[in-house]
């Protein structure tokens, strides 16, 4: 057990440290993913590898060797000093490390570098009414048409999509293969004739989401990744690299922190609800839970660093992290009682009503990205070794 | 940076469990839990190994190694329910006498496994209304209740202002009681000016102890649990119903994946805290007690759900489940039960008044 980074990793985290305090008056304080802080920060961030650390020097990035200590020290000390680490978005987080792994040289050039630096924006079109835990069911078609696809479909659940510039899209453009080989990887702008977006108002009362309505899209042949009906092998690597960005740890104990200072702070009957013993059991069992996901993080960051596989240790993290959070945020909702109720224009909201948007934000997150019982279909299957569900039509 | 067990500590690990499973398996578990063969034999063997040894400084005959190590030792025990006085002789006994100083000559005979110390705390954790114990001019008076390893030689006794005592077996009054885990023994001690060694007076040193000794329960339950869990997966890999291995259910299958969630983050858990209680002296009483209290949590869920799983095989005598599923019970309440760990818990971070 050797749980010090070393002394070069503790040289290079006062380096952010300098960096920070050197540069904190620049970055921006919740502004637009589009403001001219935003952008500026990003490229300061990106000149000093804090931000496309590992994207190549070609594409625009900071062009250094993946080190999973150093992106744990930026992440950690970015989170301590409580300042923006630069844009993310799916762009940045999914579509730039599959092009990396499986786009063309032409595809690298063209996107990479707008993409890291926040003017280009992206979303994915992935889940459809129809294709959602099945996400392989997919029906949104494209059609070859001379030089140009002709897509047409419906996909839901699409973040971002009225700021996009460009979408990531996965369609069928071979109806008669198995359905795991029958989808390609699209790539199109927004404002393409033929796509219609609407809000999706979830149950927060945002529109956080959106349906994206595609009737005859025309779309340049070479706009594809990989080749004609690889486009599930493209997902599923985009795929892991989503479950395995949630459940930062760091986000987990700053939120656990201010729910002990609004248990400490809430009073009923003029006692602090923290020094009442149901309460506070709970809060105990909670901040319990934590450092188990916590202690768990370091062992998946471990396991990194020594090029192993973590197994159930990573698989567990989306189902946990997400239904902990979840929990975390009801017990905030449950110390104000009906305080708790208070939604919107309310002039007796504590913490900008954060707890309660956040009790329903998290539902959200257990049941995207792969919903709860998918993880475990996940873990018993690739964790366990159980048998799979066999298909409904064998078993008719 | 490396989170996780060394090499030598993967060896250690697998020597034990090879040992423990090729010569005390269930059959060997059975014939303790019925008295037909005493835990001593066994407890005799694993000082062979070097178990009895582990948190015993060299100067003293030990081999000197880490909490670390010995929560090893205790996962291995848990995961074969193991019947032994470790706790107290291993853990709880030689942590107090290398605190207290000048007792050389007992850590070498626990080192040996020649001498077995047992551990009452109850009383100084939450003592019931039947029993406390009391200490004045070397001698104690009053009732322990549920005195862990019961059957030693000599027993570590804490009172109510949570001194730590040693008090030869020749000098109280005992009997066992009986409990619903029959690999573990425990008996009532009755102390009528029996004369006692104080070790410490310190609190600080009863809380090492202590910590000591919820860690390795802690990780008694995660090798247990991950006993039951491996358990119910086989089994519902093999077990068919309606024509399919029941694995193949989502409803079962579920079953074991809320298991496998809660119960691995628990390995790196038991992890830190029991190299915390060697290395980051700062947080171990806090880590201590939070292994202790999510660790009975998990193991709880773990136990009842790994027997359902198992269905009505689950519930017989005969399967032998119901051991690991007892121990995880009596891990829970030995030492301090989860309501109360995390109230100190909150206390040791000034949450609590």
């Amino acid at each position: 057990m050797d749980l010090s980074y070393g002394a070069e990793y503790e040289a290079f985290r006062a380096q952010v440290r300098d960096f920070i305090e050197a540069h904190r008056d620049q970055a921006p304080k919740g502004e637009g993913m589009r403001s001219p802080e935003a952008l500026n920060w990003q490229k300061l961030l990106i000149e000093h590898g804090y931000a496309a650390r590992t994207i190549p020097k070609a594409y625009g990035g900071f062009g250094a060797q993946p080190d999973v200590l150093i992106s744990r020290i930026i992440a950690e000390e970015f989170a301590s000093a409580q300042v923006s680490r630069g844009l993310g978005g799916q762009g940045i987080s999914m579509l730039v490390p599959t092009l990396l792994e499986v786009g063309s040289e032409e595809q690298r050039q063209a996107f990479i570098r707008p993409t890291i630096h926040g003017e280009m924006i992206w979303c994915q079109g992935y889940s459809e009414p129809g294709a959602g835990s099945d996400l392989a069911s997919l029906r949104t078609a494209a059609v070859l048409d001379g030089d140009e696809w002709v897509v047409n479909g419906q996909k839901i659940w699409t973040s971002t999509a009225h700021l996009a510039d460009w979408i990531f899209c996965l369609v069928r453009t071979e109806p008669d293969a198995p359905k795991h080989q029958g989808i390609s990887f699209l790539l199109f702008r927004m404002d393409t004739p033929g796509i219609e977006i609407r809000p999706l108002v979830d149950m927060t009362g945002a529109a956080n989401f959106n349906e994206v309505f595609l009737t005859d899209v025309r779309v340049p042949k070479q706009q594809i990744v990989g080749a004609r009906g690889e486009g599930w092998q493209v997902a599923n690597a985009i795929l892991r690299h989503e479950r395995d960005s949630l459940g930062d740890p760091n986000v987990m104990l700053s939120r656990l922190n201010a729910l002990i200072k609004l248990m400490q702070s809430e009073t009923i009957d003029g006692r602090r609800v923290i020094d009442l013993p149901a309460y506070r059991d709970r809060l105990m069992r909670i901040q319990g839970r934590v450092m188990a996901l916590g202690f768990n993080d370091m062992r998946i960051l471990s396991a990194r660093i020594n090029q192993r596989d973590a197994g159930l240790a990573r698989m567990v993290v989306k189902l946990q992290g997400t239904e902990l959070r979840h929990e975390l945020e009801q017990l905030g909702i449950d110390a104000m009682g009906e305080l708790g109720l208070a939604y919107g224009e309310n002039p007796h909201l504590r913490d900008h009503g954060s707890w309660q948007i956040h009790y329903m934000y998290y539902l959200g997150l257990i049941i995207g990205g792969g919903t709860s019982q998918i993880q475990k279909n996940i873990i018993s299957e690739r964790g366990l070794g159980l048998p799979r569900e066999p298909k409904a039509a064998a078993t008719a | 940076m490396d989170f996780g067990l060394s090499e030598e500590q993967t060896l250690f690990q697998d020597t034990l469990n090879n040992f423990l499973g090729d010569q005390v398996g269930l059959e060997r578990v059975r014939r303790i839990a019925s008295e037909e063969e005493s835990a001593n034999t066994v407890w005799a063997e694993l000082a062979e190994l070097g178990v009895s040894a582990l948190l015993v400084p060299e100067d003293h005959g030990g081999v000197g190694l880490e909490p670390l190590d010995a929560a090893i030792a205790a996962e291995c025990l848990g995961h074969h329910a193991t019947p032994s006085p470790f706790l107290g002789s291993a853990v709880m006994g030689p942590t107090a006498l290398s605190l207290a100083g000048g007792q050389g000559e007992r850590l070498g005979r626990l080192a040996a496994g020649e001498l077995r110390i047992g551990a009452a705390f109850g009383e100084a954790i939450a003592a019931r209304a039947e029993a406390g114990v009391s200490a004045a001019g070397g001698r104690l008076n009053g009732r322990a209740l549920y005195a862990l390893d019961y059957g030693a030689d000599e027993y570590l006794v804490a009172d109510a202002s949570r001194s730590l005592h040693l008090v030869a077996t020749g000098d109280l009054e005992h009997r066992p009681l009986a409990t619903v885990d029959k690999t573990r023994s425990t008996g009532e001690l009755v102390f009528k000016n029996s004369p006692a060694i104080l070790l410490s007076d310190d609190p600080a040193h009863f809380q090492a102890v202590l910590d000591a000794g919820r860690v390795m329960l802690a990780a008694d339950t995660l090798g247990a649990a991950q006993n039951m869990l491996d358990q119910a997966v086989a089994y519902a890999k093999e077990r068919e119903q309606f024509n399919r291995p029941i694995g193949s259910f989502q409803a079962v299958k579920h079953m074991c994946a809320e298991m496998a969630a809660q119960l691995e983050p628990c390995r790196a858990m038991v992890w830190y805290a029991s190299h915390a209680l060697g290395e980051v002296p700062e947080e171990a009483h806090l880590t201590a007690c939070h292994a202790k209290a999510h660790l009975a949590e998990v193991g709880t869920f773990v136990a009842r759900t790994a027997t359902e799983v198992h269905g009505g095989m689950g519930f017989t005598e005969l399967l032998g489940l119901h051991y690991w599923f007892k121990r995880i019970g009596f891990n829970r309440q030995a030492l301090g039960a989860p309501e109360l760990v995390r109230e100190e818990a909150a206390r040791a971070q000034q949450l609590a008044l």
